[in-house]
């Protein structure tokens, strides 16, 4: 196990470095990424693995979207548009025996508080529900115990099904779900709630929207560093230091009397075309390490300055983000207008170069209809890389090895 | 998600307090007070008092600790329960990076950690100049990219002459070109003969500038000003068809407002070119009320009441030129200012040369390059004649291009605002030895003499040598740099007070 999880951390580096050609894309010219193992975000995914979704009732999906069609908007709608897509995609196979993957459609993170954010305290038993039906319904999942089936589980520290930190460490990956593969967004290394093997994908953001606020690529870009957020959370700590890890109110205290760096809690509705016009765009961690932040600064051709330790970015096999971004520790946030002012300045244009590479972008989204090279084919692309499946996960008749009783009591009781 | 987190804080304390407080209540109801009981009073006084001190997370800690029903904590919870303990007024202090032990060998910990704050949190100017540099690479990147393909040079045409507010609006054009992305050539035609003062301000713009004189002093009065700029831009004009000098034609007045804008868009000119020009024509006073500016040559008459008159290209709904919207002054014909100086309305004249621009191989002499429509520039250049617009230039004025969509987009603004003609001032605006004695003036001195004019028989249009006078008054000193805009009453002051008067005129 632990192999394995060296061997994917790993796997950039034997990949070879990532090569890099300039090529002229229609009149921009733009860079492209070609690792030695060929354009992996290109990669398409029809015909290298046949995947196979389960009738679950619709009490575990349908009627979950039916209550509350907030579902769709928010940033954990990828699980809702990943099952939309599977269900009409080349890659579906009606037949389970010639399926390499198995998907269960359980929309975890659509129980919604009234202020729209999830609850996840149903959600392990939610799962545990699917999971015991499949197990009884169909004989695949007895026979590897879970480890060709995948599930997606947007929320804030994944499987871990807890927005709370400390609480989510404590409850660990549901325990049922430790053989399987997951598709989550949250990614920290050494982190209890990633598991080795876990797809990173990027949170949800509405394509059509951010499209709708382009401007102009000749509007120069006068902004150096943009920041639009929270670097207090008021509600829940409000003396700092808790949320963040306080990197975000270090930010604050440290920057806000410098022009160069346009930081606010406002809400502004040129948001996205401020985005458009800064170089540098600052996405760090809040209660989790993650944020649609990073979505737009790709998209919007705004360099994302990373600010969260050990963080594990989307399709990090795929997307050399080193190159793409710069990353800052979370001790040197006091320093990062030297840290920023001091990288080259062919470093920072071919970035934006790179940042302007449409199959970059195009990775990071979920439109709908599905188009090739976005975020559901770069998902489909992790789940073949990781095929053929090793022969020891198929277990002899009778053999068990999960452990249907672990987990705290609440758990157990069916949903 | 984050009030449920409060919510159950909430909760937890409360739990925790109950769980407290109820082997007190059990025995409290009892009389017989044992050791047990008052330990345990003591106790709960005790981290009553401490929570109330430090805080509500110390005294959950304890009871953590203490009344924890669960399996052992583990060491991450240990770790984070001490470090949420940490006073947070320690905002230089830096976080603990204990590794924990329970999560096999992370640099990072939950928990509270402490908000790094570097001694001198303000910006510093070396870097904030390194920033710059990098706006400044990646912008002029960006403009290779996506902006125009193959720039050529902007040569702009300026008339100008030595007076008060020279100054002042030549400095704001300088700047204005300097921040012009483009290769860069100024001509920069000043009447009554090149001076050094011109030639000290311009020298500091870096640009490449061709300096001439025009033989002939700038009349007063604004009908005869506008005539002699006429003839300056043709000199210009032949200066350009001499030398050969390759580029986009460009009029910057020296007292109008050009945006950067203006600079990109005439780029895209081909041959002739028209912006629209927004007149800002008002003196001041609150007696304008609204302005029906707008007039269309082909009979159309369209009256709009806009804000402020445009002077441009009008064109109908599939972008072609249909004709032109000009200043109509009618309203100010009484109100309008004659002289320079005049505390009334300067009105432009019906298509301002500003805003035209003009591919500069239209004047020169290849014949074989020139379109059909372009006048032969003898037939132009004729002593005698005013040349009104560079649309004289042309046979057929349908073939100008309007730019800055359509004319649609206003690129610069015409205004002018000029102090009296016989105003003084010190020469460069420097004064010079510094003023020994300077005594506060008790009111402000403006002459309410108006300035001697040229007598109306007397026509100034083509002689270089104007008949005006310079009027002098021998005798009275009056301060320097009065304005044409005010609202006040003017009083004469005979300053015997002020300081000399070391400026000419």
């Amino acid at each position: 196990m632990r192999f394995c999880m060296w061997a994917v951390l790993l796997l950039p580096l034997f990949l070879g470095s990532f090569g890099v050609e300039g090529i002229e894309h229609g009149s921009v010219h733009t860079e492209r990424i070609s690792g030695s193992a060929g354009d992996v975000l290109e990669d398409n995914p029809v015909g290298r693995l046949k995947v196979y979704v389960y009738e679950l009732p619709s009490k575990y999906n349908k009627k979950i979207l039916q209550k509350d069609p907030r579902c769709l908007t928010h940033m954990f709608a990828a699980e809702i548009f990943m099952h939309q897509f599977l269900l009409s995609s080349p890659v579906r196979t009606l037949n389970p025996k010639e399926a390499d993957w198995f998907y269960t459609p359980v929309y975890s993170t659509c129980d919604l508080a009234p202020n729209g954010l999830p609850l996840p305290f149903k959600s392990p038993r939610m799962m545990r529900s699917a999971i015991q039906l499949i197990s009884t319904k169909w004989p695949y999942w007895n026979r590897t115990e879970g480890a060709d089936h995948f599930f997606l589980v947007p929320h804030d520290f994944g499987a871990c099904f807890h927005y709370q930190e400390e609480k989510a460490i404590k409850r660990g990956i549901l325990p049922l779900l430790q053989r399987s593969t997951l598709v989550q967004t949250f990614g920290q290394r050494n982190h209890v709630c990633l598991n080795e093997g876990s797809i990173t994908i990027p949170p949800y953001a509405p394509p059509e929207k951010m499209q709708s606020h382009l401007i102009p690529p000749d509007t120069p870009r006068s902004i150096f560093v943009y920041f639009r957020g929270l670097f207090y959370d008021v509600n829940n700590d409000p003396e700092g230091g808790y949320y963040a890890r306080g990197a975000r109110a270090s930010i604050w205290e440290n920057f806000k009397n410098n022009p160069l760096f346009d930081i606010s809690t406002d809400h502004p509705t040129t948001y996205y075309e401020d985005m458009q016009r800064a170089i540098f765009c600052l996405c760090p961690l809040g209660w989790a390490p993650w944020s649609p932040r990073l979505v737009e600064a790709v998209i919007f051709g705004c360099i994302p300055v990373i600010i969260a330790d050990d963080i594990v970015l989307p399709f990090a096999d795929a997307i050399p983000w080193e190159q793409i971004g710069v990353f800052v520790d979370e001790k040197d946030v006091p320093y990062l207008d030297t840290i920023l002012t001091s990288i080259p300045v062919e470093v920072i244009l071919r970035k934006q170069r790179l940042l302007a590479n449409p199959s970059m972008k195009q990775a990071m989204l979920f439109p709908q209809p599905a188009q090739s090279g976005d975020a559901f084919h770069q998902i489909l692309n992790g789940l073949a890389r990781k095929l053929p499946h090793d022969k020891r996960v198929f277990l002899k008749p009778g053999e068990k090895v999960l452990n249907w009783t672990a987990g705290p009591v609440g758990d157990m009781k069916p949903w | 998600m984050k009030q449920l987190t409060a919510l159950q804080q909430q909760g937890r304390r409360s739990n925790s307090f109950r769980n407290a407080s109820s082997p007190l209540d059990a025995t409290v109801d009892g009389a017989i007070k044992s050791p047990a009981t008052i330990f345990w009073l003591v106790l709960h006084g005790l981290c009553c008092l401490i929570s109330l001190v430090l805080g509500f997370r110390f005294s959950r800690l304890v009871f953590f600790l203490l009344f924890s029903t669960s399996s052992s904590p583990s060491a991450t919870t240990i770790y984070s329960a001490l470090q949420t303990t940490l006073p947070s007024s320690g905002v230089t202090s830096t976080p603990e990076r204990n590794v924990s032990a329970g999560t096999g060998g992370s640099r990072v910990v939950v928990g509270r950690h402490g908000i790094l704050i570097r001694p001198w949190p303000h910006p510093d100017p070396e870097e904030v100049m390194k920033a710059h540099r990098i706006i400044e690479t990646v912008q002029t990147e960006q403009r290779s990219l996506y902006g125009v393909k193959n720039p050529r040079t902007v040569i702009a045409i300026t008339p100008t002459y030595v007076r008060t507010f020279q100054t002042l609006h030549l400095t704001g054009v300088m700047h204005s070109l300097m921040n012009a992305p483009y290769d860069l050539i100024w001509i920069v035609v000043e009447a009554g003969g090149a001076t050094n003062e011109t030639a000290s301000l311009i020298a500091k713009s870096g640009l490449r500038t061709i300096h001439i004189g025009f033989n002939g002093k700038m009349p007063v009065l604004w009908e005869d000003r506008h005539k002699l700029e006429s003839r300056m831009r043709l000199h210009a004009l032949r200066i350009v068809r001499e030398q050969r000098l390759d580029g986009i034609v460009m009029f910057a007045d020296d007292s109008n407002m050009h945006t950067l804008e203006l600079f990109d868009e005439i780029q895209n000119v081909k041959w002739v070119g028209a912006v629209s020009v927004g007149i800002l024509a008002h003196s001041g006073g609150s007696e304008e009320g609204e302005l029906s500016m707008v007039q269309r040559d082909n009979n159309e008459t369209d009256e709009k009441k806009s804000e402020v008159p445009v002077q441009g290209p009008a064109c109908n709904s599939s972008n072609h030129l249909v004709g032109w919207h000009t200043f109509n002054t009618l309203p100010y014909l009484e109100r309008s200012a004659r002289y320079i100086g005049d505390r009334a309305v300067v009105l432009p004249r019906q298509l301002e040369w500003a805003g035209f621009v003009l591919n500069s191989r239209l004047v020169w002499e290849d014949k074989l390059e020139k379109p059909v429509w372009v006048k032969e520039w003898e037939d132009v250049d004729r002593d005698g004649e005013d040349v009104e617009s560079p649309l004289s230039l042309l046979k057929d004025t349908s073939v100008v291009e309007p730019l800055g969509s359509c004319g649609r987009k206003v690129l610069l603004w015409w205004l002018r605002v000029e102090a009296r003609a016989d105003s003084k001032f010190p020469a460069r605006w420097i004064i010079d030895p510094p003023l020994d004695i300077t005594v506060p003036a008790k009111r402000t001195p403006w002459p309410d003499v108006p300035p001697e004019l040229p007598s109306s028989a007397e026509k100034v249009v083509t002689i270089p040598e104007s008949t005006e006078k310079r009027p002098t008054k021998s005798g009275s000193r009056r301060k320097r740099s009065s304005r044409s805009k005010r609202k006040h009453s003017a009083k004469v002051l005979d300053d015997r007070l002020s300081t000399r008067n070391p400026g000419d005129n």
